[in-house]
């Protein structure tokens, strides 16, 4: 099966020896983003290191969830959204006239602020990419998938008993957990994450900054998030966005300790934002 | 004339109580404006307000219900015993004559000195009771002013009391459109009541024959009368049905087409244009059924050597669908709107197409929305009336072949209906017992509808 190819490959990777510098999953390079005449972001230069988790912070409408939908298009389905620059993935422009979008958001799945499971059962919630994406040949198969993928997100043992319950019947902290194992259903290579504990309580929070660390394991991880105590504990690498530029990016102990610019540490200190 | 005059004396009463309470209450300068009031003057103003023309109104409303009836009876009691002892449509036909001889209009009988007396009597107590009229209605607005007036204080309550009578106001308005349903309903009810005590009701529900004519002459041949109304049951399934098949598919790929693959500006231009389907008289859908879309299909059905009759339930039908998709397409785009933006973008983000997005998570989570327009449009399709009077014929026809013509109950009633009709026999009652029967179907269908719709909506917040 593909995906355990991929996890004997990542963990070759994760194991390295220390301070080897992880090669760059994704590669922006002169990022602007239009929503019809305001900029939302200016020439952002940032590369998501692979099997890392790259955080980005920032004060509200500084731009960060705009770059996080810009790695797989998801800005595409806004209207008068505008994106010039270069996007790689493993070397090759997502934005390339030749690229099925679809085949980008295979590969670079999405876990969203809002949990928001399909009004279907748990099982179908998770069966949806590898039916879509034809990932198994057999009932079998994609029972399979399901549960590992359910197992992975730390939520089998909790549902394991009522796989036809509706997906939305879950509480807030399960249903996230859902759609996380939902995207990695498809055993993407990117996982972008939006703000994903800002709706949960703390136990449910701590429960999903886990499981983020464990994925990083298999999977490249960038996260969006309000909470900078969540950035500093789940990331090796953070970006700090401003009114639509990038003003610092590093690695996270060195930002949160020894920022080189005095907005970040303005930021971080909570002195503003 | 007494009326005018007193609503317009009413309203300045009510006017000038307004007035007279606002100036009471800021103070005229007798040092009360010390205390703040309780409520606004404007809610004083309208208390005393309210006070003058309310009570005036309610006695004015009951007065107009029951003049006539007291009128009558005091006339009958003047006239004498053997008047009073004739036969009501009698009576009443004397009456009316003795009406328009007062209002000075034609008359259908010679007018006789005692006719002619009673008229001028009724006249009299005619006048004196609107005059009673005029007097009672001011002088009980007058005393509403006066009493009124005389509680307008700072610490009064005026604010509640005002409330209230609004609150009252809004339940009468809505209570009227439930008190004419019903009355509707109690109407058609007792007709049908009529009709079933001359055709039993299992004849009318399960007999296979319609032939509404009875015999006017006891000589006349074969016209006993036939009331059984499956045909015209299946006739109406037919069309409602050839109606669906039309209006779902083009209705609700409308609506995706809308909801979720237009730009905004194809949808502003074409979603009014849409609607303006929803606004044709349904008599202009007629006519093109009649005049265009029959003749088509029949010339066609000879091309393809088809026998389609020249008014047949595919044309009735196929205009009905068209009739109907606006009634589709809006209610289902309201119900693919509605879907949260974060399940489409949780899809789409799994690498799901449009259309698969669409097909697989959208139409479930709107589908209650779906199928609840679809029940309405049924609903509608079923009472629909010109479109099938004027093209799907009158032959209450057994069959399930679209390519000849049918009738539907609604056809039928209007044909029962129109002309001159006596209200005791079998064939103009029957037009009554179809109503009941096609309000109770609609009914049903409507309140499934809203039955599905709130039952299997889904609770986003």
């Amino acid at each position: 099966m593909a995906m355990t190819m991929t996890t004997m490959a990542a963990t070759e990777t994760a194991s390295g020896p220390a301070g080897h510098v992880p090669p760059s999953k994704m590669e922006v390079s002169g990022l602007d983003v239009f929503y019809g005449a305001n900029q939302a972001l200016f020439d952002v230069d940032m590369n998501v290191a692979e099997n890392r988790v790259s955080a980005l912070i920032g004060p509200s409408g500084c731009g960060k969830s705009t770059f996080l939908r810009c790695l797989n298009r998801m800005n595409d389905i806004i209207e008068g959204c505008k994106v010039s620059g270069n996007v790689l993935l493993d070397g090759n422009d997502i934005y390339a006239r030749e690229l099925d979008v679809v085949q980008l958001r295979a590969r670079v799945g999405m876990v969203f602020q809002k949990p928001n499971p399909f009004p279907k059962s748990i099982y179908d919630n998770v069966a949806y990419g590898p039916r879509i994406h034809g990932l198994a040949e057999n009932a079998g198969e994609l029972d399979e998938i399901v549960e590992n993928s359910l197992r992975r997100a730390g939520l089998f043992e909790e549902v394991a008993e009522r796989m036809s319950a509706s997906g939305t019947s879950l509480s807030g902290g399960q249903q996230q957990r859902l759609c996380i194992a939902r995207a990695i259903a498809i055993s993407p290579e990117v996982i972008l994450m939006d703000e994903p504990c800002s709706a949960l309580d703390p136990i449910a929070t701590a429960k999903v900054e886990e499981l983020i660390d464990a994925l990083k394991q298999d999977f490249t991880i960038a996260i969006v998030t309000h909470n900078m105590q969540q950035a500093a504990r789940v990331s090796q690498y953070t970006a700090f966005f401003h009114l639509g530029k990038l003003v610092e990016f590093g690695e996270t102990e060195a930002i949160f300790t020894n920022p080189e610019e005095k907005r970040t540490q303005d930021y971080i200190t909570g002195r503003f934002g | 004339m007494q009326l005018v005059i007193l609503l317009i004396a009413l309203g300045a009463i009510a006017a000038l109580g307004y007035f007279l309470a606002r100036r009471k209450l800021l103070g005229g300068g007798t040092g009360d404006t010390a205390i703040r009031p309780h409520s606004m003057p404007g809610y004083h103003g309208w208390y005393v307000a309210l006070w003058c023309a309310l009570p005036s109104l309610v006695v004015l409303l009951f007065w107009l219900l029951f003049e006539g009836r007291i009128l009558e009876a005091l006339l009958v009691s003047h006239l004498g015993p053997e008047i009073a002892a004739l036969p009501g449509e009698m009576l009443g036909l004397l009456l009316n004559d003795i009406r328009n001889l007062a209002a000075g209009d034609a008359v259908s009988r010679d007018a006789d000195p005692a006719l002619m007396a009673a008229a001028e009597r009724y006249g009299a107590m005619r006048t004196t009771a609107r005059a009673a009229m005029l007097g009672g209605g001011l002088a009980l607005a007058v005393a509403g002013l006066a009493w009124s007036w005389r509680r307008v204080a700072p610490a009064f309550r005026a604010r509640h009391r005002v409330e209230r009578v609004v609150r009252g106001v809004l339940i009468l308005a809505s209570f009227v459109a439930v008190v004419t349903t019903v009355g509707i309903i109690l109407s058609v009810l007792f007709e049908s009541i009529r009709f079933f005590s001359i055709v039993s009701v299992g004849d009318f529900l399960f007999g296979l024959e319609w032939s509404p004519q009875t015999a006017i002459r006891t000589d006349q041949v074969g016209s006993s009368g036939a009331f059984g109304a499956v045909p015209l049951f299946t006739g109406t399934l037919l069309i409602t049905l050839i109606a669906m098949l039309v209006a779902l598919p083009v209705g609700l790929f409308s609506a995706i087409y809308m909801a979720e693959f237009a730009s905004p500006n194809v949808r502003n231009a074409v979603k009014p244009v849409l609607e303006i389907l929803a606004g044709v008289p349904t008599v202009v859908y007629g006519f093109f059924a009649a005049l265009t879309v029959a003749p088509a299909l029949r010339g066609f059905g000879d091309y393809l050597g088809l026998d389609v009759a020249s008014e047949s339930a595919l044309a009735a039908g196929a205009v009905m669908g068209i009739m109907i998709i606006p009634f589709i397409s809006s209610l289902s785009d309201d119900a693919i709107i509605a879907v949260p933006r974060s399940l489409r973008e949780g899809s789409l983000a799994m690498g799901a197409t449009r259309s698969e997005t669409v097909v697989k998570v959208i139409l479930p989570a709107a589908l209650p929305g779906i199928v609840a327009a679809c029940l309405l449009a049924i609903s509608r399709a079923i009472g629909e009336t010109m479109i099938v009077v004027m093209a799907a014929g009158l032959a209450a026809k057994l069959t399930a072949n679209p390519l000849e013509a049918v009738t539907t109950v609604t056809a039928q009633m209007v044909t029962l209906l129109v002309g001159d009709q006596e209200f005791d026999s079998a064939k103009t009652l029957a037009a009554f017992a179809l109503g009941l029967a096609l309000f109770l179907a609609t009914l049903a269908l409507n309140v499934l509808a809203l039955y599905i719709a709130r039952k299997y909506r889904e609770q986003y917040e």
